[in-house]
């Protein structure tokens, strides 16, 4: 047994998500190598050969590969998976496109959101926006797991790990990368956070998003949103928080005019301490709150900020 | 140009879903079924592409027991031109489901595929991905917006950090997140036609795929329940609770 891990990176740098796909690796019980793909990508190399557990990490530097095209970096793992028992990756925008392509191409199964490993071949996943949770057994000869980084802690720094060269070029010619529109933000990551906080429809309209910053800052917080707020356009949709958005697993989540619709529970319930600010008392968000307070959000934010 | 795209039937996204008590899956029976949401949303731009002269034709495509037909019934109504029901008891997984969805596309050569980016009961989000992998084609999954030119399709995807456009040679797949339109209601006299439209239905084995999985379901839960919380006066109390009590700050 032998496992291949993925890893997300920027070329300049590793993802949070990495280390934590590296954590759920070891449950597997096996060698880990680490495959960093891109262009100019030798820091991010660098860097996954310091984290605890991995044996050995393969760069993969070559054009094809800068944008992460999943046409071109799938070739490439399909190729390289097949002397693998395991092929990981985090559940990230990035996985989530590759990797059923890499399952398709070595005509197997993939298992998508893994929240934990029980074995080598059994593995746990939510299915229905998180309201049931499914224990799968694979059969297949090769296990293709995308992994929900929220689910993990993240592997400890402190290895060294030989860092190997390929040459392999996979370009398969049918997809080319335009252009990126990428939000700048100065805050932590939305999945990296110890602390979110999210506006919903409750917020009336994106100028209100500014009542949320200086609590942010305080803090330290990731601001995050309801699918409600991002299609009425109070903010850009990397905010969102869901089945369909980002995953978070926070220690405390702070929930702002936010109704508690399953598909936004699906993205925040496990977080560890949920608070929820809403002026309905029979939202169904207090319900999963730790600790709730009905009130009119546009008094409490500047009197929480205030107190913090 | 022909549009496929494969939709799904699913539990209604507002059901609260229920575990069987035997833990071998989710309590279907008697519950409200409908379109996938994602499907819909590529029903709706395949027809938009279609009215907009880009498309001749759009063929959808969805594969379970004959239930199945009531969604692509659906379909139709919002303006699809014929409908394929293959037709199985089994429950696929998305690889076999890939598997047939290539052959359709062998038979039917589309210029481009589109469908959902995942179902809102598996969450699995593979099919596409596999579909292109299958077919060789070049794939624009979670996109916000669509735009056809000569021979090659830009599709912006909404990716972790903001957004991507990736330029893809046809045909190519699509696989459509929820911005990428808002869906039309189907109208009563849409209803009544759409009765009337071509429906075939071809059994799954017809196909040659192998349609068994590798991949077993041990068991299925209910997710672990959240102790009740508790409700504070004021923001003080929130304060000095989340300090002292919860320690999270």
């Amino acid at each position: 047994m032998a496992i291949l891990l993925i890893a997300e990176h920027n070329n300049q740098s590793l993802k949070a998500e990495t280390h934590k796909v590296v954590q759920a690796a070891t449950a597997i019980g096996a060698d880990i190598t680490v495959l960093v793909a891109g262009f100019n990508c030798a820091a991010a190399a660098n860097e996954a050969a310091t984290i605890a557990g991995v044996d050995k990490v393969l760069v993969a530097d070559n054009a094809a590969y800068e944008h992460q095209l999943a046409e071109n970096i799938a070739a490439l793992v399909a190729e390289l998976g097949k002397n693998y028992s395991h092929i990981l990756t985090a559940a990230t925008t990035t996985g989530k496109n590759f990797l059923p392509r890499v399952a398709a191409l070595l005509d197997v199964a993939q298992i998508s959101d893994v929240i934990a490993i029980e074995s080598a071949d059994t593995f746990v996943r939510p299915i229905y926006a998180g309201n049931a949770i499914a224990t799968v057994k694979s059969a297949d000869a090769i296990k293709v797991l995308t992994v929900r980084p929220a689910a993990f802690a993240a592997a400890k720094i402190g290895n060294a790990a030989p860092v190997e060269a390929l040459s392999a070029v996979h370009d398969l010619g049918v997809s080319a990368f335009v252009s990126a529109e990428l939000t700048k933000s100065e805050r932590p990551e939305l999945t990296a956070a110890r602390v979110v906080i999210s506006g919903g429809r409750g917020m009336q309209n994106g100028e209100n998003f500014a009542l949320l910053n200086g609590i942010a800052d305080k803090l330290g917080a990731a601001i995050g949103a309801s699918r409600a707020a991002v299609d009425a356009g109070f903010v850009p949709n990397d905010m969102q928080v869901g089945q369909t958005g980002k995953i978070v697993a926070p220690e405390l989540y702070i929930a702002v005019g936010i109704s508690g619709a399953i598909q936004h529970l699906a993205g925040m319930k496990d977080s560890k301490v949920i608070v929820a600010i809403n002026k309905d008392a029979e939202a169904p968000i207090f319900q999963v709150a730790d600790y709730g307070l009905v009130a009119d959000l546009f008094t409490v934010l500047p009197e929480l900020e205030q107190q913090l | 140009m022909k549009i496929l795209v494969p939709v799904k039937r699913v539990i209604d996204y507002n059901v609260k879903v229920r575990v069987k008590a035997d833990q071998t899956g989710v309590d279907l029976t008697n519950v409200k079924m409908a379109l996938n949401p994602f499907c819909e949303i590529a029903v709706e731009e395949a027809v938009r592409l279609k009215e907009a002269g880009s498309a001749t034709e759009v063929v959808v495509v969805s594969i379970g027991s004959s239930a199945v037909q009531e969604q692509l019934r659906t379909a139709l109504a919002l303006g699809a031109d014929r409908a394929l029901h293959i037709d199985t008891e089994l429950n696929l997984d998305s690889l076999q489901v890939a598997k047939l969805l290539a052959k359709v596309v062998a038979d039917e050569q589309p210029g481009l595929v589109i469908l959902g980016k995942q179902a809102i009961d598996s969450d699995n989000n593979q099919t596409g991905q596999m579909l292109a992998a299958l077919t060789g084609m070049g794939q624009g999954t979670f996109a916000s917006k669509v735009t056809l030119s000569a021979g090659k399709v830009a599709v912006t995807r909404e990716i972790d950090g903001g957004l991507q456009t990736v330029q893809l040679t046809l045909p190519a797949v699509v696989s459509t997140d929820l911005r990428l339109n808002e869906p039309r209601y189907a109208s009563l006299p849409n209803i009544m036609k759409a009765k009337k439209k071509p429906l075939e239905v071809k059994a799954a084995d017809s196909y040659g795929v192998s349609l068994s999985s590798a991949v077993s379901v041990l068991k299925v839960t209910a997710p672990a329940v959240r102790q009740g919380g508790i409700k504070v006066e004021s923001v003080a109390e929130l304060v000095d609770k989340l300090k002292h009590e919860a320690k999270v700050i």
